[in-house]
């Protein structure tokens, strides 16, 4: 976070009103506006204060994998309401339809660079990526299909935590995720975890922090509880820049902060060094 | 008020040796963990423990454990497989810390590394919900052969007032949460979540602390029974089969 911002307009409850929808995007960060297009080009960061945008799950495939090397899997895999849950049926119907993902994981084979790998990403737009059934069982699949074919796993993570309209099962995703990878891991096969904003809850609390390698991208949020949850049970002001990629990095809870721009070049070294 | 943790390793246990510390920052009042014997049976016992007076829940940081807990659980796990012991958790908290402390500590990781070791424990391991089962806090030594649940604990993905708090916006919804989380012993059973439900007397174990003990010991003891001779690679692939199992979902185009 830069000490001088560039001055940007003030008033931005006006500003909103004029923008066409979809054609520019205030940064949450500096608050500067930027064009579609431009922010399209940098990979959807800011070019003014390097804030990274939350990418669809989509757009960070076609910025990782080789150009048409991405098998999906389980595409039609999604949740039930498997406790009868208040309008959680409507609810996985209408973010079905907003997103046009069947669930808030997308998994698959790529390349990179020309290494093969089994990747998971995680889309935040989905009921905040929250790990229920499906996304576990994805996730599951895709750690189990990735063991038997000797391949390396990278998972690019962002969620709220735990699906709660589906209860135990939803905690369970944990066990059972991590039980995936505990196998790939007898394998000797990598696993690379990517962390982005915002990586919380069960999910932290299972694959997200298990990676051989855990890369972060810039100022992204990462913990296991939720800020205020924090303050409210210890009733103590948090540190400045808790909880996110740089504390966790200071911290030595990961191994590296990884500018998006650089991601792909990186992840494909490190699976070319890896599983030669 | 229900028996907790060290209650029922003083009812249920012939011998208890307490061992403290995870090796690196410090050791963890709210998860005890020793050298046991039950029915004549040595095993390592481990769990959270809440406290009962005020001072003792707040040493015991009221069964809230923090990383250093989680560690020395797989630190005194480790052990327990190194000497052949099979292990009894002891489920009873109302989730891991949350604090500033915790999350430097990475309390995250602390649990995923116990999710992830548990499944390749080479030693039995027979859990118990004995109380409260929060979330990734109870589940960071859940991971075992045999899930016991007592018949009025609850095992959630989170508090219900916590789930109150984000889908209806307010705590006092707490109850309706709950319901709709279902969370009890039935439904848990139904969900095969857990492998047992362990019978409380009639009001509850609170009632009869003794007869309680008996219960969960006669619980505890056949389910070791069960699978300490069990050939550890065919334990180890049914434990991963019953996790693998969980949960509900549609596959179908539409
Ligand atoms: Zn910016």
């Amino acid at each position: 976070m830069a000490i001088f911002k560039k001055p940007t307009f003030r008033g931005s409850g006006d500003k909103k009103r004029d923008m066409p929808e979809g054609l520019w995007q205030k940064c949450p960060d500096c608050g500067e506006v930027i064009h579609e297009l431009e922010l399209k080009k940098n990979l959807r960061t800011c070019s003014n204060c390097n804030h990274h945008f939350t990418l669809s799950a989509q757009e960070r495939i076609d910025g990782l994998a080789d150009p048409g090397s991405f098998e999906e899997l389980d595409r039609t895999l999604t949740s039930i309401d498997a406790l009868g849950f208040k309008t959680y049926t409507e609810k996985i119907e209408k973010y079905r339809k907003a997103t046009g993902l069947n669930e808030a994981v997308v998994t698959g084979r790529m390349r990179i660079i020309g290494h093969s790998a089994m990747l998971c990403v995680m889309d935040f737009r989905f009921l905040g990526a929250s790990m229920g059934s499906a996304v576990g069982e994805k996730i599951t699949r895709a750690i189990e299909t990735a063991t038997s074919e000797k391949s390396a796993v990278v998972i690019v993570s962002a969620s709220g935590g735990a699906r709660m309209h589906e209860g135990i099962l939803s905690l369970m995703q944990m066990a059972k995720t991590s039980g995936a990878l505990a196998l790939h891991g007898q394998a000797k096969l990598p696993f690379i975890s990517v962390l982005t904003h915002p990586t919380t809850g069960g999910v932290t609390a299972s694959f997200a922090t298990l990676g051989d390698i855990i890369l972060a991208e810039p100022g992204c949020m990462i913990g296991f509880a939720g800020p205020r949850v924090i303050k409210e049970t210890t009733h103590q002001e948090l540190p400045e820049g808790f909880q996110t990629a740089e504390f966790m990095h200071e911290h030595g809870l990961i191994d590296m902060i990884v500018e998006r721009r650089d991601l792909r070049d990186r992840l494909a070294a490190l699976l070319g060094y890896l599983l030669p | 008020m229900r028996p907790m943790m060290l209650d029922y390793v003083a009812s249920c246990f012939e011998e208890f040796i307490e061992l403290h510390g995870d090796r690196h920052i410090g050791d963890d009042a709210a998860m005890p963990a020793g050298l046991a014997r039950i029915a004549g049976q040595r095993c390592v016992v481990i769990g959270h423990e809440k406290g009962r007076e005020t001072r003792e829940k707040l040493r015991r940081n009221f069964g809230s454990a923090n990383p250093e807990g989680y560690r020395k659980a797989l630190r005194v796990m480790r052990m327990a497989e190194k000497f052949g012991l099979p292990v009894v958790t002891i489920i009873d908290t109302p989730g891991a810390y949350p604090g500033i402390g915790a999350e430097e500590r990475n309390i995250a990781e602390a649990i995923a590394f116990n999710l992830r070791e548990m499944m390749l424990l080479r030693t039995p391991v027979v859990a118990a919900v004995i109380g409260e089962g929060g979330s990734g806090g109870a589940l960071g030594i859940g991971v075992a052969d045999r899930v016991l649940m007592m018949e009025n604990a609850y095992y959630s993905v989170i508090s219900p007032e916590g789930c109150a708090a984000i889908l209806w916006k307010d705590r006092k919804h707490a109850q309706e949460a709950a319901e709709a989380m279902k969370l009890d012993a039935n439904n848990l059973n139904r969900l095969e979540v857990i492998d047992e439900i362990v019978p409380e007397p009639k009001n509850g174990a609170h009632s009869d602390p003794a007869v309680a003990a008996d219960l969960l010991k006669a619980a505890i003891v056949r389910n070791l029974k069960d699978i300490v001779n069990v050939p550890i690679d065919e334990l180890l692939e049914r434990r991963y089969a019953k996790f693998r199992r969980m949960g509900q979902f549609d596959e179908t185009e539409s």
